[in-house]
């Protein structure tokens, strides 16, 4: 695999509704560019934050780990503060209380606050100070595909998006250095901030559908999203069989839509397997049935990434 | 009694367990079902509910009297979220990175500014053919805050003391899942006992920890591999309520938008029991 641009090609994989198999399918498609790409030189990034998953079927040697400092929230030193409440109705969290400890005085719940600020500049007597959380951390590990990008946010952290934002940028460095031929962005669920997150630079979009009224409905919402931000997507089917009836539904979406459906994968208890042995399914079960497809998933994505003019396929037997 | 549904991994059947459990219990109680989910709502598509109101759910975004301004910054000063910027000629707003919070109409010495209704997405609420009072939020495409919808959909709800209020969460354990769940007496955390299933569930305390919530586990999808997380739910002195053994026609079932109790009737009786359960539960922690 070469990449035709000065930027490293960027391919995200989303699917709007949770668990249709992202990460699974993600690494399945890193182990499979492995043989592309045999300098180690493939990006990789997790970018979902809140629930980071991929590292757990890579196999992968942490290098480093840094701490993420996002937001600021509001503190109120009791000593200062005198109780006169001007701060309370300024507040549009519900985040200001009176003190258990000291029910003259004011407390800000840390978890309501959303770091505005606004109390702040409202209080008479300057007892309201911001201080910065640290709200996650973030890693990047070395496995025999390449470089793995990925972040744990703190349980109940805001800034997730913030968080994606940093983690791309790191990883776009590192792919700039080595002159990486791809990176592939296993997504968040969702549509929301950090999704537009992942997706900021992305170049093409890969979306994991599953069967039935709930998948066919937040499908519509990712396809809507990525149409907004003008990427490209095509999209594949997991556990198609469960609901042949489903599956036909996406199939004539993608028609109307004009979305080419790379595959159908069969649900396949392999998959599972494969994820609670830490690896993926690709390189433990390639006869697999859900293996096979998903290797002509990846045939037919790379192809459209060639199509697009983001990469360029080796020719056999050149190196 | 508000009871949350939440999981941390996606797709693992927290709506299928929201609605059932909302279904199960609407001829003894009366039974709110808000979805939380608000990038990816789908509770709608299993309780059918009369959409009877439909509103948008807005974020207050700052209104620039140009004659008034005298471009002096402090607006941009005081916003924490870069929604404004200062040129030499004038003050810019980026509605999307605005949070609402006010800070600049309050700050401005001028008062040039004014606040107007920017909609992120709509609220709708109805009923259900059971009597379930339902409504979701949806965000809007492209707008990328959940949260102010999550905060307007739980103050939108009228209830009274007694009513059950079923509280569909987003996946993940961030933000919005921390706006879904701080009011909730009792969590209920739906999980498969997977690698995958085992951390996100372990995020999912964290937060719950923080918040002094209670909560009980459903294990969906059993297929034999669940020692390690009945081991770890045992630790975590965490009761498992329920666990659904994979059945390829239950998930047939909620692929066409039955609900479990319609796919398979002797789960009403479980629902009803674990909600008693958790009636106990929460009667003898507050005994403590």
């Amino acid at each position: 695999m070469l990449k035709t641009t000065a930027k490293t090609p960027q391919l995200v994989v989303l699917s709007g509704k949770g668990g249709t198999g992202k990460t699974s399918i993600s690494a399945a498609l890193i182990h499979l560019s492995e043989s592309l790409s045999q300098e180690r030189r493939l990006t990789v990034v997790d970018a979902d934050v809140d629930a980071a998953n991929l590292n757990l079927i890579l196999q992968t040697e942490q290098l480093a780990t840094y701490e993420f400092w996002g937001a600021s929230i509001a503190e109120i030193n009791t000593e200062k503060c005198t109780g006169c409440g001007d701060c309370v109705p300024i507040c549009r969290y519900d985040a200001i209380f009176p003190d258990s400890q000291n029910k003259a005085v004011y407390w800000v719940d840390p978890i309501a606050c959303d770091g505005c600020a606004a109390c702040v500049y409202a209080c008479p007597h300057a007892a309201i100070t911001m201080i910065q959380q640290l709200e996650g951390h973030w890693l990047h590990s070395r496995g025999d595909f390449g470089m793995l990008f990925h972040a744990e946010l703190l349980p109940g952290r805001e800034n997730s998006g913030k968080l994606v934002s940093l983690i791309k940028i790191k990883a776009q460095k590192w792919a700039e250095v080595v002159d990486s031929p791809l990176m592939i962005i296993d997504g968040p669920p969702g549509i929301g901030c950090p999704v537009i997150a992942a997706c900021v630079g992305v170049d093409m979009a890969l979306i994991v559908a599953e069967p039935g009224l709930a998948g066919l409905h937040d499908l519509k919402r990712i396809y809507e999203t990525l149409k907004h931000f003008k990427i490209p997507s095509v999209l594949c089917i997991n556990k198609a069989d469960l609901y042949p009836q489903g599956s036909l539904e996406i199939q004539e979406f993608a028609r109307q839509e004009n979305i080419k459906v790379m595959g159908e994968i069969p649900f396949d208890t392999h998959v599972q397997t494969a994820v609670r042995m830490g690896t993926q399914v690709t390189r433990e079960f390639p006869d697999a049935p859900a293996s096979q497809i998903i290797r002509k998933i990846w045939q037919a994505t790379q192809e459209q990434m060639v199509h697009l003019g983001l990469i360029a396929l080796k020719e056999k037997g050149s190196s | 009694m508000q009871i949350a549904i939440a999981s941390g991994k996606g797709g693992t059947g927290k709506t299928t367990i929201a609605t059932s459990l909302a279904k199960s219990l609407a001829g003894l109680h009366q039974v709110h079902y808000l979805d939380c989910d608000v990038e990816a709502p789908n509770g709608h598509l299993f309780l059918k509910p009369e959409i009877q109101t439909q509103k948008d759910a807005i974020v207050r975004i700052p209104q620039i009297d140009v004659g008034l301004c005298t471009t002096c910054g402090r607006c941009v000063e005081v916003c924490q979220f870069h929604a404004l910027a200062q040129t030499p000629e004038e003050i810019l707003v980026f509605p999307e990175l605005c949070h609402g919070c006010g800070s600049c109409t309050w700050n401005c010495p001028e008062n040039a500014i004014t606040e107007i209704e920017n909609p992120i997405g709509v609220i709708e609420s109805g009923i259900t053919p059971e009597g379930i009072h339902f409504s979701h939020g949806v965000l809007k495409i492209s707008e990328p805050m959940p949260t102010p919808i999550i905060h307007q959909l739980r103050k939108n709800e009228k209830r009274s003391d007694r009513s059950v209020v079923i509280l569909d969460a987003p996946p993940g354990a961030s933000c919005s899942v921390v706006e879904t769940l701080r009011a909730a007496d009792f969590a209920i955390l739906v999980t498969e006992a997977t690698p995958f299933g085992k951390h996100d569930l372990l995020q999912i305390f964290g937060i719950l920890k923080d918040l002094k919530i209670p909560a009980g586990v459903i294990i969906n999808r059993t297929d034999g591999h669940e020692s390690e997380m009945e081991q770890l739910l045992k630790e975590k002195q965490i009761p498992i309520l329920m666990q659904i053994p994979f059945d390829v026609s239950i998930a047939a079932g909620i692929a066409s938008g039955r609900t479990l109790i319609d796919i398979k009737p002797e789960y009403l009786e479980r629902f009803r029991t674990i909600f008693c359960q958790i009636e106990s539960l929460l009667a003898a922690e507050e005994a403590c």
